[in-house]
């Protein structure tokens, strides 16, 4: 993250103590350093805010902003955590999108409710919500075997078996998704108990707490246990920072790559559930391109494509830096193009940033 | 022609690494139309001498005389537009492209169509065509470089330093993977080569044939050049003298290992590629430490592997304890009580990125799981135990593993295998590139384990290192075991004699 003098400033009350000792100005540039995403997210809502209150309403500081952004970033806090494993790993996970739509469509074609006009299955029993959500997430974890097996099996690089994976998947759900009576409509008339999972909350109000951010949290919480404290975590950073090293360590490669694009299937699938339970609808072109902000939100936060590099928190907050630069550049109305040309600039910045952290440390 | 009749002198040429002196004050003088051999053990500076004349290092002082003229050779570049170019031990070429685009690479010959530049590939193949006529080589220049054999790559890399119109060109062991008649078709090209004035600088470690085609040797040794003589006044008695004839400076500790029972016994082991390891076999000992020894390329390496499960066998048998103990995966073999240290620390050992403790702790984390999860309490202890026993210097657990030194790096790993608890432990060469202070503890911690009744196996490169640690020896010599020595009465001579036994 190219962090200037004012963002510096700025980004100040969260970390960096500025003690008036000898080696100040050292100190505060590791303590930056080592929390550069942080600071550049409170930076970057500063400058929005800042800017908010000069020339708009002055309302960007709110409860409800966070609440928006918290609520519109969950599933994605999901994708990108499945995501996660490829790049930790040295590749990259490009049929997440994909998986995203066909648990969308999966789930939404079996949970609509029973006096809507199109139904998708007009003679489907009521069934328990969970079947439908189960049997979608199940899709996609075996969709992410397949991926974790070609690449463990047959040495194809996670780019391209995922690339492969990206196009067919989406031949799979389209068909689907064009069977009679259904012929490529988009589904809608979701049951209440399902779209209550996406949108309904603990308590009401401002200050309630919306299932999909818990459920977000959850699974980041998951993550961060599966990480830091299962030998399963700890050996995918190793095939990560040294597949040959990790392979003399007696460390089973063969399988962990496999059980890792499975997991990263499983949380694609859920993220897509959650879609179609929070819009109340689904089609084929659900989760399109949320690969590439997965992979966007993972190395800003801090994930490094050559693998073995990256922590859970910092995916969470490489996430939020998306989805406050979306909702804030909106609020104070960027130009939507704008808004896609200062995004691409960040990803290329905070890349070039970490990059050479690790450079100027040889 | 420099006034002295010398074409190329190296003088006085002195260069360090942290915590080694790899050259010490070496002077090389070269004349124009012979050859001239550079001997010496592995690790006695003739790579990183030859490295200094390449630009690949630079010298902390001493300098590069061309022609009478004083050369600053800052890269590659440089070298080979001096004329001086080098042919890898290791090639590195291109092998998915043709012979001709890898002589020419980097020069390609252009033909412009407007003004935009394009390769002329005809005027490449002529080119090609004529270099090859030149030096009796019959290879089509538009065949893939990776459908030919490494012979006849060699003979293209040959070409190559040849088309620089060198006046200098190194080999770095040419013969290492050469046939008997295709070293004899080298060495027509090597004469020819002489004939039109160029010199070559022959590193070899085969004295046969060092005395068959050079004129001169430079023999070194720990750095420093021992000798040059006409190759006519020397024999290859002369020669191992002066390579290994050193007092014994490095210290080693005391012993008090008493090797006991046959645990691993290796029979007739044999690897399926062709220039591998055949027909190994020996046994192993409770508290024994079964020292290595060979050249480089004697597949000392290969075996090791083979033996922790990372490379194929196609017969032979392996006993541990009496049960058949012949490993597919790396997974088994650790399962087993086997332990390997490998070779290549960078490439296969550390994990730069993690920290020391994840790294002394990643080949055992079952051991700390308590209901799925790693009771990090438990780890922190064992890992501290450990880098404490292992005097490892390191600030924390914490402290990344790229920021350690060599010598800590390799105790760290060290430490990881112990962590598991083997019973057979396989060190490939466990004290490259460590600075003495550090091997000396090493030495101690696997005399240690010795004497705990743990078994060793440790390649080494290094003579002393192998007569001052080993209770017995096994030496190597083109993937076959050419004699076992013991390690009390065993000598640098023997060693090298049986190391170089059937080349």
């Amino acid at each position: 993250m190219a962090v200037t003098e004012k963002q510096l400033k700025e980004g100040k009350p969260e970390g960096a103590p500025l003690s008036t000792g000898p080696g100040t100005g050292k100190r505060v540039l590791r303590v930056l350093s080592d929390n550069a995403i942080l600071a550049a997210l409170i930076a970057i809502v500063l400058l929005i805010a800042a800017y908010d209150m000069w020339k708009g309403e002055g309302t960007f500081l709110s409860l409800s902003t966070l609440r928006n952004v918290l609520i519109h970033n969950s599933t994605r806090v999901i994708v990108a955590m499945g995501a996660a494993f490829a790049i930790l790993t040295a590749g990259a996970d490009l049929s997440a999108g994909r998986m995203v739509g066909i648990a969308a469509v999966l789930s939404a074609s079996m949970l609509q409710a029973p006096d809507y006009l199109r139904l998708f299955y007009p003679n489907l029993p009521q069934l328990p919500l969970f079947l439908p959500i189960l049997a979608a997430i199940a899709a996609c974890a075996a969709f992410g075997f397949i991926n974790g097996w070609v690449i463990a099996q047959f040495g194809v690089a996670p780019f391209i078996a995922t690339l492969g994976s990206y196009a067919a998947i989406y031949g799979i759900n389209s068909k689907y998704f064009n069977m009679e009576p259904n012929s490529s409509q988009p589904i809608g008339g979701l049951r209440a108990d399902f779209t209550g999972l996406g949108t309904g909350a603990i308590g009401s109000g401002l200050f309630s707490l919306p299932y999909i951010v818990l459920i977000a949290a959850a699974v980041a919480v998951f993550m961060w246990v599966l990480m830091n404290k299962t030998p399963f975590g700890k050996n995918v950073y190793a095939i990560g920072g040294n597949v040959n090293a990790a392979k003399v360590s007696g460390i089973n490669v063969y399988w962990t790559i496999i059980i890792m694009y499975s997991i990263a299937g499983s949380l694609y699938g859920l993220a897509g559930v959650l879609e179609a339970g929070r819009t109340g609808g689904a089609t084929n072109n659900y989760g399109n391109m949320y690969e590439l902000d997965a992979i966007a939100s993972c190395v800003v936060g801090g994930v490094s494509v050559t693998g073995g590099i990256g922590t859970i928190p910092g995916i969470v907050v490489g996430v939020l830096i998306f989805g406050v630069i979306n909702y804030g550049l909106t609020f104070i109305n960027v130009d939507p193009y704008w808004q896609q040309i200062i995004k691409g600039v960040i990803i290329v910045a905070a890349v070039s940033f970490d990059v050479r952290k690790y450079v100027a440390k040889k | 022609m420099s006034p002295n009749g010398f074409l190329l002198e190296m003088r006085n040429v002195s260069k360090e690494f942290p915590g080694v002196r790899a050259l010490d004050d070496v002077t090389l003088q070269v004349r124009s139309g012979t050859v001239h051999a550079l001997m010496g053990e592995n690790g006695a500076g003739k790579s990183t001498l030859m490295k200094c004349l390449f630009g690949l290092y630079w010298p902390d002082s001493g300098e590069i005389v061309l022609e009478g003229k004083p050369v600053k050779i800052t890269e590659p570049k440089v070298a080979l537009g001096h004329g001086i170019s080098m042919i890898h031990q290791e090639l590195h070429p291109i092998p998915h492209r043709s012979v001709m685009e890898n002589i020419w690479l980097g020069r390609f010959p252009l033909r412009k169509i407007g003004p935009l530049p394009f390769v002329d590939h005809r005027a490449m193949y002529r080119a090609t065509e004529a270099l090859f006529k030149d030096l009796g080589i019959s290879i089509d220049p538009a065949t893939r470089l990776g459908n030919l054999s490494v012979s006849k790559i060699q003979s293209v890399e040959i070409a190559k330093a040849v088309s620089y119109s060198s006046k200098v060109i190194v080999m770095d062991e040419p013969t290492s993977s050469l046939t008997e008649n295709e070293v004899d078709h080298l060495f027509r090209i090597i004469r020819d080569l002489k004939g039109r004035g160029v010199a070559i600088i022959y590193i070899s470690h085969k004295m046969e044939e060092i005395l068959k085609i050079s004129d001169e040797v430079t023999i070194m040794r720990d750095g420093k050049r021992v000798t040059t003589s006409p190759a006519s006044e020397l024999t290859e008695d002369l020669i191992i003298r002066h390579m290994v004839g050193r007092d014994l400076t490095h210290r080693f500790p005391e012993r008090h290992n008493e090797p006991g029972e046959v645990v691993l016994k290796v029979e007739g082991l044999t690897s399926p590629a062709a220039k591998s390891f055949r027909n190994v076999s020996f046994e192993l000992r409770r508290g024994e430490i079964l020292g290595i020894g060979g050249l480089v390329g004697a597949q000392r390496t290969e075996l090791v592997e083979a033996l922790f499960g990372m490379r194929a066998v196609t017969a032979g048998t392996v006993k541990l304890r009496g049960e058949d103990a012949l490993v597919e995966t790396p997974a088994r073999a650790k399962k087993l009580g086997m332990a390997l240290l490998t070779e290549d620390r960078r490439g296969s050992g550390i994990f730069p990125a993690l920290s020391v403790l994840e790294n002394s702790l990643i080949a055992d984390l079952r051991r700390y799981v308590h209901f799925m999860l790693i009771d990090d309490r438990a780890r922190r202890a064992a890992g501290s135990r450990m880098v404490e026993r292992l005097r490892v210097k390191t600030p924390s657990l914490a402290t990344l593993m790229r920021d350690l030194s060599g010598g800590n790096q390799q105790k760290v790993l060290l430490a990881r295998w112990l962590l598991t608890e083997p019973d057979i432990l396989l060190l490939d060469e466990p004290t490259r590139g460590i600075d003495v202070g550090a091997k000396f503890e090493i030495y101690t911690i696997i005399t240690e384990l010795a004497k705990q009744g743990k078994s060793i196996v440790m390649i080494s490169s290094e003579m002393p290192e192998l007569l001052g640690m080993s209770d017995r020896i096994m030496v190597m010599c083109e993937g076959r075991v050419s004699g076992f020595l013991e390690g009390k009465s065993a000598s640098q001579e023997e060693i090298m004699r049986l190391a170089a036994q059937f080349m």
